[in-house]
This record gives structure tokens, C-alpha cells and sequence, in this order.
């Protein structure tokens, strides 16, 4: 395992790094859900996480949003704002509009972060949170997220429930804001595609990293079969 | 009898506020039960006051404010959901109410009783209600997060286990305050009513928060001179005059959908 880690020369310069995670290993009621896994993530770069259903990457995020209780470290260079969008999110029956949820992360004007993912804000902000539809509903988390541009993002599958067209938009604008004003983008995704085309780097995990390097080697069906396992590989491969 | 009369009124408006304000939270939380449940835990605090000839209030409040800190923790450590605390602790603290409090008192305990406010039980209640108003408002935003969702308000920078330990207080202390209106066995829905009829016709947020306060605010207050005029106990008062108000709401919404 240890000889597919290609970890990138900038990644190991200190100086431009924003993240470092040492020996994180998390158990949930008995079970290993993160395994002792190691890596850092260097200023400005966008890591995808990938992994089989279960490979503990919604943990990962998780854990480094302070939500799960873990042993090992995590430490981020500086003081760093963070910015979350959830792979599952429902607003439970409260009557709250678009408008005011955004101002509860920022006071600011979020004109510019809802036109940036597609959405209008004259025809979105005064409708209730409970009506919108799903794919609203991810482009407004997606905006909630970017509005106070913080240092590094969280996606957790961000295009969940978005049609393809706006899909497209939201990633083009992840990647104007991350090289733009250098924000780091961790996102997890299925998607081979977003991988390979918005990501520096992919951190392959199963409860433990598989592999942390360049994205076009997933098109090499050994690491891809180590990552996913055999079945899902001749999947894959139909 | 007008001094007390007006004291008894202004303290119902105050307490009304608070009440309404706090549950508008209670209900998004879907913790309407829990408020409820809550109340109980004054009973033997008042008990106690009684017993040892101090403010029954103060005794009140000690309960619900050890019980909430504990309800908090054991959330947070043992991972149970609040309402399965609370209905566990909660339920043993009124046997041990109706355990230790005399049998001549118990009547006013679950059901209160205005007219016997001491000037200084009311100003202490309003001041009180006065602080819970500015600390829900200075936390609403903060809180409303945290109900949505936890880990949102936690990429925020929010501390969601501090938000929710102070929003506990802030409700014993509401609580504490509102069984000198309406007694232990009514106060949950003093706090409940205003917000679930807020709700009915809140068009977002900062209406409902309004709305549940003011609805809160006329319920406490009409339920108070009703009683002075009817010789009726002030408790079902308040209740019933949310009631009312709960009813137009959901007149109101039908007759807006049609």
C-alpha cells in the first residue's frame, strides 16, 4: 500500500500547507471507521476524496469540522474559517426563508455567492427553506458555504440532486474561487469526471488511505480495483 | 387590591413575553413535551420553599436549574435524545413533589396562584424575564442554526453543546417564573401555545419569533384580568385565552388558502 502514496512535492513543503492529519484513526461502538490515516493538504489545492460506500469519507470531513471524537492529529496552519456543505440536508418544518438562513452565517451581501451557483437571488431569497427544491436547496448550502469566502471548503458530494448544467457551474465556480483568492477545496465525489477535472489531488480512502496523489492515475485499473475492490472494478470496466 | 391587580398583570405580561419568545425555540426543536415535562421539576423545589418558609420561586428555579445541567450532560455523554431524558428524570421529580409538599399547598402548586405574588416575587420574575429576553435575543440566530443543523453551525464557529446548555437555563428559568402565573401543571403550555399558533401564520422567522412573543404576551396577561373579573383561576385562563388565539390562527390560514 505504502508504494502507491504519491504524495506531491509541494505537499511536503511545510510552508504551503493548511492541513496536516497524523495517525487519525476514529471507532464508532466498536468499529474502525478511519484506520490510522496520514496526509496533508497543501494552500490552495483542491483534494478529492474518493472511496467505496462505507470508506469512512463523510466521517473524515466530520472529524475535521470537530464533530466525531477521534485519537491523532489534526492540525490546521493558522486560524482557518471553514466553510460546510452536507451530503444530506433537509430543513425540518420551520418557517424560515432563503434570505434569513444565509444571514445567519453572514450579514454581508450574498447576491454575488447565489449568483455564482446559478441562482437568482430577486426570485430565491424570499422563499421558505421547506419549498425549495433539492437541487435550490444544494445550490443555496453551496452559496451559505462560499459567502464569507472562507480558507478551506468541506464537500460532501456538493452536486447531489443538481442537474447537470448547474453542476457544471457550481464546479467552474469552485475552481475561480480557488484560484482566485487560494481557497482549499476538500470535496468528496463519485464522480470520475469532477475528480480527474477539478482536482490537484485525490485521496483514495477504505477506512484507511489507499492512495494520495495525482487524479489521472485513477484512470489505472490496479489502483481503481485496490480502491473499490474487484466486483466494483468489473463494474467499472462494463 | 388595584396594586396587586396591576402587579399581577404587568408580571403576566412579562413572563407571557418570555414564555413565548423561549417556546417559539421549544416548538422548532420539537421539544414542546420537553417544556412540559420541565415543569415538573419545580414542583418539589416550590415544595421545599414552602416547607422552609423561603420564596417558593427560588426553590423552583434550583430544581429546574440542577435538572437542566444534568439533562444537558447526560445528553451529551450517554447520547440519549432530551425527550428520553427528561421523561425519565422528570416524571420521579413530580412523585418526589407530591411526596414532600404539604396536601393544603398542592392545589396552588400545580395550579398557581397570581394573587398571592409578593411585590419582590414580582419584580425578581420580571427581572428575570427581562434577562431571558435579552439572552434568547442576543442567541436566537446562533440557536435556530443549531436546530437546523448542528454540523452547519459548527463550520459556523458555533459551540452548539454551550448554545444548548444556556437555552436550557434559559427555559427553567421561564419556567421557574411561569408557575407563579399558571402553576406547574399549565405552564408547558403557556410556553407551547403562543409559538405552535405562531407558526400557523408566520410568513419566516422573525415574524414567528415576534408574533409568538406578543401571542405569548396577550395570553399571560388576558388570562390574569379575565380571572380578576370571573373570580376564576388565572392558570386556565391564560391557557384558554391562547387557545382562542390559536383557533383564529387556524381560521386566519384557512380562510388565506381559500
Amino acid at each position: 500500500m505504502g508504494q502507491l502514496h504519491d504524495v506531491s512535492p509541494e505537499l511536503k513543503t511545510d510552508s504551503s500547507t493548511i492541513l496536516t492529519v497524523s495517525n487519525l484513526s476514529v471507532k464508532l461502538q466498536q468499529e474502525t471507521i478511519l484506520d490510522n490515516i496520514s496526509f496533508k493538504v497543501g494552500r490552495g489545492t483542491t483534494v478529492a476524496i474518493v472511496g467505496p460506500n462505507g470508506a469512512g469519507k463523510t466521517t473524515l470531513l466530520k472529524v475535521l469540522l470537530g464533530l466525531v471524537p477521534h485519537i491523532g492529529e489534526i492540525k490546521f496552519e493558522g486560524k482557518v474559517r471553514i466553510g460546510y456543505v452536507p451530503q444530506q440536508f433537509s430543513v425540518p418544518d420551520i418557517p424560515i426563508t432563503v434570505s434569513e438562513f444565509l444571514s445567519l452565517k453572514s450579514k454581508t451581501d450574498f447576491e454575488d455567492s447565489l449568483h455564482s451557483v446559478g441562482l437568482d437571488a430577486k426570485n430565491i431569497l424570499h422563499k421558505r427553506m421547506n419549498v425549495i427544491s433539492g437541487g435550490e436547496m444544494q445550490r443555496v448550502l453551496i452559496a451559505w458555504a462560499i459567502v464569507d469566502k472562507p480558507d478551506i471548503l468541506l464537500f460532501d458530494e456538493p452536486t447531489t440532486n443538481v442537474d447537470i448544467g448547474s453542476e457544471e457551474i457550481i464546479y467552474e465556480t469552485l475552481n475561480k474561487l480557488e484560484k482566485a483568492l487560494g481557497m482549499t477545496i476538500l470535496l468528496i465525489s463519485h464522480d470520475m469526471h469532477v475528480v480527474t477535472h477539478y482536482s490537484d489531488y485525490v485521496l483514495a480512502l477504505n477506512k484507511s488511505v489507499i492512495f494520495y496523489g495525482d487524479p489521472k492515475k485513477l484512470s489505472d485499473p490496479l489502483l481503481l480495483k485496490k480502491i473499490y475492490g474487484t466486483e466494483a472494478l468489473a463494474k467499472h470496466e462494463h | 387590591m388595584n396594586e396587586i391587580f396591576t402587579l399581577s398583570v404587568i408580571l403576566a405580561m412579562f413572563v407571557g413575553l418570555s414564555a413565548g419568545y423561549i417556546g417559539s425555540l421549544i416548538v422548532l426543536k420539537r421539544m414542546a413535551l420537553v417544556g412540559d415535562a420541565l415543569s415538573h421539576v419545580a414542583l418539589p423545589g416550590l415544595a421545599l420553599g414552602i416547607l422552609f418558609n423561603f420564596n417558593p420561586f427560588l426553590g423552583a428555579f434550583a430544581f429546574l436549574f440542577a435538572s437542566a445541567i444534568l439533562t444537558w450532560y447526560v445528553e451529551r455523554v450517554v447520547r440519549l435524545p432530551v425527550e428520553s431524558v427528561v421523561g425519565v428524570l422528570f416524571v420521579t421529580a413530580l412523585a418526589l413533589g407530591i411526596l414532600i409538599i404539604p396536601q393544603e399547598d398542592l392545589l396552588e402548586a400545580l395550579f398557581g396562584d397570581i394573587a398571592k405574588i409578593t411585590t419582590f416575587g414580582a419584580v425578581l420574575a420580571i427581572v428575570a424575564s427581562v434577562v431571558v429576553i435579552y439572552v434568547m435575543k442576543v442567541t436566537y440566530s446562533k440557536l435556530v442554526l443549531a436546530t437546523i443543523s448542528e454540523e452547519l453551525a459548527v463550520s459556523r464557529g458555533v459551540n452548539v453543546a454551550k448554545v444548548n446548555l444556556v437555552y436550557l437555563l434559559l427555559v427553567s428559568i421561564v419556567v421557574a417564573i411561569g408557575v407563579s402565573v399558571v402553576g406547574t401543571l399549565l405552564v408547558g403550555a403557556l410556553v407551547v401555545i403562543p409559538a405552535v399558533a405562531a407558526k400557523i401564520i408566520s410568513p419566516n422567522i422573525s415574524k414567528y419569533a415576534l408574533l409568538s412573543s406578543i401571542f405569548g404576551l396577550i395570553s399571560a396577561s388576558v388570562g390574569v384580568i379575565l380571572a380578576s373579573y370571573t373570580g376564576l383561576p388565572a392558570g386556565p385562563m391564560a391557557i384558554f385565552s391562547g387557545l382562542t388565539i390559536f383557533v383564529a390562527c387556524l381560521v386566519a390560514r384557512s380562510t388565506i388558502a381559500k
